[in-house]
């Protein structure tokens, strides 16, 4: 670099090394400088009308109770807490959302393109439905329409005895651990482990040697020889399964799913599948005709064309787009606080009208959001990548 | 070297630009709101639009209820005209926000005076103008009859209240584990009850007696005989604004006063030729009271004229005539046992 300045003859301002630095730096010192302004704004405001902005309100005690939550909490708890607790109900809901979606997205988006008319009209009338309605309306119909029209606790159906639905929550059986579970639980890894290697060399000497190994029963055997091994060291169940009942107003045992996550879940399951078979439907048109006609051609079942012809290069155009669906899925969670589910933004609001600290709470739901999206995008970017044809 | 310079000097200027703005700002004597208010020509008022009796939107689109007319009476003093008032509908979230902003003037959205909110959230309250407690309503045929029967209950409530920390201190004080079910809106968390989906629904106990009226069999659902907790209500400003606070104080006094002296709407004309000292200073036919809080001197007629008394706001929206039928109780003047009291005005 200090070579390169003492050589330098003509001036700075019409190098071509130095201008579009220049430029970068006058853009990055705009957005500094209103940064700041905005910044220092806020700062000014609130200390005329005598608030303080700082972060320590996180270590004082909340106050509040939190309904729905994975891990415990009281009103003796701290507002840091209460975002952790926020934090999780907002994994917990994207999570479930995600993984659903997907599914729900494949299925709908390869139907669309079926040969049976009842599937394709079916798919074609549930995507216009469900992508050109508001958000917000299909969750306040979800919620009030259907979650909490289902009947009350007393009348609460059930079917045999093992789920319950009720407008105070679905009920299911639930799992419960038991002082063996954590062995179990290094022995499932384990198997699994296992039966991926056995299948990868069973795979390998079946291709050297073009004699069926049946790689597929070897890896089932190793992996369940595994967890034989597992009950012979333990001698118990790993889980006992906890099957719910009605005891006074509440549930007891099983697992209640809430009518709020309920609602949050489905809304957000069906309108983000809804653009998810788009994506797909598009991916798939977009792989080559001849590709297709070649598979028919050789004799391959629509089945195992879908599986090892259309999806394996459907999918390189499906993952970015899909990309920008989790996010917003992740996002629309925030839409909770009309059906009482207490994710971040929910919590954050309660915290924010019980403290004053509007700048703060926002900021750190900002940054909460940020984080899980980007968070996101990169496991994405990685599986995007994994998925790409490798160009030599 | 030169990535470096050029950062180094960006940093600079921006600095310095901060700085210059610093300054600028220490220099600016800030405006009181009463002045904002008077160039403007109107009042703007953050309200509740969904609490019959309080805050509520008619039919016809205009707001009504107690808080509503303490905002017109506010409009009256300034203008002498009750009508250069806008509403803001604001939810329990938003309206903390709305004040510190300044999106509204003046908060009388049944919000109780606490301490921290006086303190740290950077409100300034003007006196209660109603004092309220809050309650529990459930089904009748629950058989829940005091708060020990909501063992393993759920419980409505709306997010960012005191009721909300209430039922939280409650509970932890009886020991009794309920579920809260936090709605961002008033009308969802009576929803969810009415649909049976919670066992209870907890609000301050008069907007419990409006919101009964509005269920479907209000019969079928009862008002726990406890009360939970101190609810005085009360509209605020933005702190640091006395002048401005002085004239929302002034304007509730002028109501209570009112009715202690017996003036009402009707007969308020008849008063202005009185011989007491007291009545012609509080009208303004004496004296500047008016000019000292920077008001005209007869805002306590206009105020008058336009909402009427204490007394006659209360009967308007929550009296005998009434569906809600509320007893006046603590809400009467301290001369008939109540709390309502205002300072002299001279």
């Amino acid at each position: 670099m200090k070579k390169h300045s003492t050589l330098m003859t003509t001036p700075f301002w019409r190098d071509k090394r130095v201008i579009p630095l220049l430029l970068q730096a006058i853009f990055a010192m705009i957005v500094i400088l209103i940064g700041t302004i905005f910044l220092l704004n806020a700062v000014e405001s609130m200390r005329q009308i005598g608030i303080s902005f700082g972060y320590d309100f996180l270590s004082k005690m909340a106050q509040f109770d939190i309904g729905d939550k994975i891990v415990s909490f009281s009103s003796t708890d701290t507002y840091g807490k209460a975002f952790f607790v926020g934090i999780l109900n907002t994994i917990r809901v994207a999570f479930i959302g995600i993984i659903f979606a997907t599914i729900l997205g494949f299925i709908v988006g390869v139907a669309r393109l079926s040969n049976n008319w009842l599937a394709r009209s079916v798919a074609s009338v549930y995507v216009e439905v469900f992508r050109n309605t508001p958000l917000l309306v299909q969750i306040f119909i979800w919620f009030y329409a259907v979650f909490l029209s289902f009947p009350t606790i007393e009348k609460s159906l059930n079917s045999f005895g093992l789920f319950f639905f009720s407008n105070r929550g679905t009920v299911i059986p639930w799992f419960e651990l038991t002082s063996s579970s954590f062995v179990w639980f290094l022995f499932l890894i384990a198997g699994l482990i296992l039966s991926v290697i056995v299948w990868k060399i069973k795979l390998n000497q079946q291709v050297e040697t073009g004699q069926n190994k049946y790689p597929f029963f070897w890896s089932i055997g190793s992996f369940i020889s595994s967890l034989a091994i597992a009950w012979l060291i333990t001698f118990e169940l790993p889980l006992l399964l906890s099957i719910p009942e009605i005891v006074g107003r509440g549930f007891v045992g099983g697992y209640t799913i809430g009518p709020g996550f309920c609602a949050l879940l489905v809304a957000l399951v069906m309108y983000t599948a809804s653009y998810i078979a788009e994506i797909v439907r598009g991916g798939i048109l977009a792989v080559s005709k001849g590709q297709v006609e070649a598979a028919k051609a050789l004799g391959l079942k629509s089945s195992t064309i879908l599986r090892l012809i259309i999806l394996p290069q459907a999918i390189r155009i499906i993952i970015p787009p899909l990309t920008s669906q989790y996010l917003n899925l992740i996002k629309n969670s925030s839409l909770a606080a009309a059906v009482a589910y207490p994710e971040i933004f929910g919590v954050g609001i309660t915290i924010l009208s019980q403290t004053g600290k509007s700048v703060e709470v926002i900021s750190i739901v900002i940054l909460v959001y940020l984080s899980m999206s980007l968070l996101t995008s990169l496991l994405m970017n990685i599986f995007n990548k994994y998925s790409q044809l490798v160009e030599r | 070297m030169r990535r470096r310079l050029i950062a180094l000097l960006s940093f600079l200027l921006v600095f310095s630009v901060v700085l210059a703005g610093c300054s600028e700002k220490e220099a600016k004597v800030t405006k009181s709101r009463l002045e904002v208010i008077k160039e403007r020509g109107k009042v703007v008022g953050g309200v509740n639009a969904d609490i019959p009796g309080f805050g509520y939107v008619e039919s016809d689109g205009s707001y009504s209820g107690m808080d509503v007319d303490i905002t017109k009476a506010i409009a009256a003093a300034v203008f002498g005209d009750a009508t250069a008032v806008e509403f803001r509908p604001l939810s329990a979230e938003e309206r903390f926000i709305a004040v510190q902003t300044g999106e509204v003037d003046v908060l009388a959205r049944n919000t109780t005076l606490t301490t921290s909110r006086d303190a740290s959230v950077g409100l300034a309250f003007a006196p209660v103008t109603f004092y309220d407690g809050q309650g529990m309503i459930v089904r009748k045929d629950s058989g829940i009859e005091s708060l020990e029967d909501l063992e393993g209950a759920r419980i409505s409530v709306e997010s960012g209240t005191t009721t909300e920390l209430n039922l939280a201190d409650q509970m932890r004080k009886l020991g009794i584990s309920y579920e809260p079910v936090v709605f961002d809106s008033q009308d969802a968390a009576v929803a969810a009850y009415e649909q049976g989906s919670v066992d209870a629904y907890t609000t301050d106990r008069s907007a419990l007696v409006s919101r009964r009226t509005t269920l479907s069999v209000p019969d079928d659902h009862v008002i726990l005989s406890e009360v939970i907790s101190k609810e005085p209500l009360a509209p605020s400003v933005k702190d640091g604004d006395s002048k401005w606070q002085g004239v929302v104080t002034w304007t509730v006094y002028t109501l209570i006063q009112a009715e202690e002296y017996g003036i009402t709407q009707d007969n308020v004309d008849t008063f202005l030729d009185s011989e007491d000292p007291e009545i012609r200073r509080f009208l303004g036919v004496e004296g500047d009271l008016g000019e000292q809080l920077g008001l005209p001197k007869d805002f306590a007629v206009q105020v008058i004229k336009a909402v009427g008394n204490y007394g006659e706001v209360y009967n308007r929206h929550l009296g005998p005539d009434t569906i809600f039928d509320l007893e006046r109780g603590l809400n009467s003047l301290w001369t008939e046992g109540g709390l309502h009291y205002s300072p002299p005005f001279r």
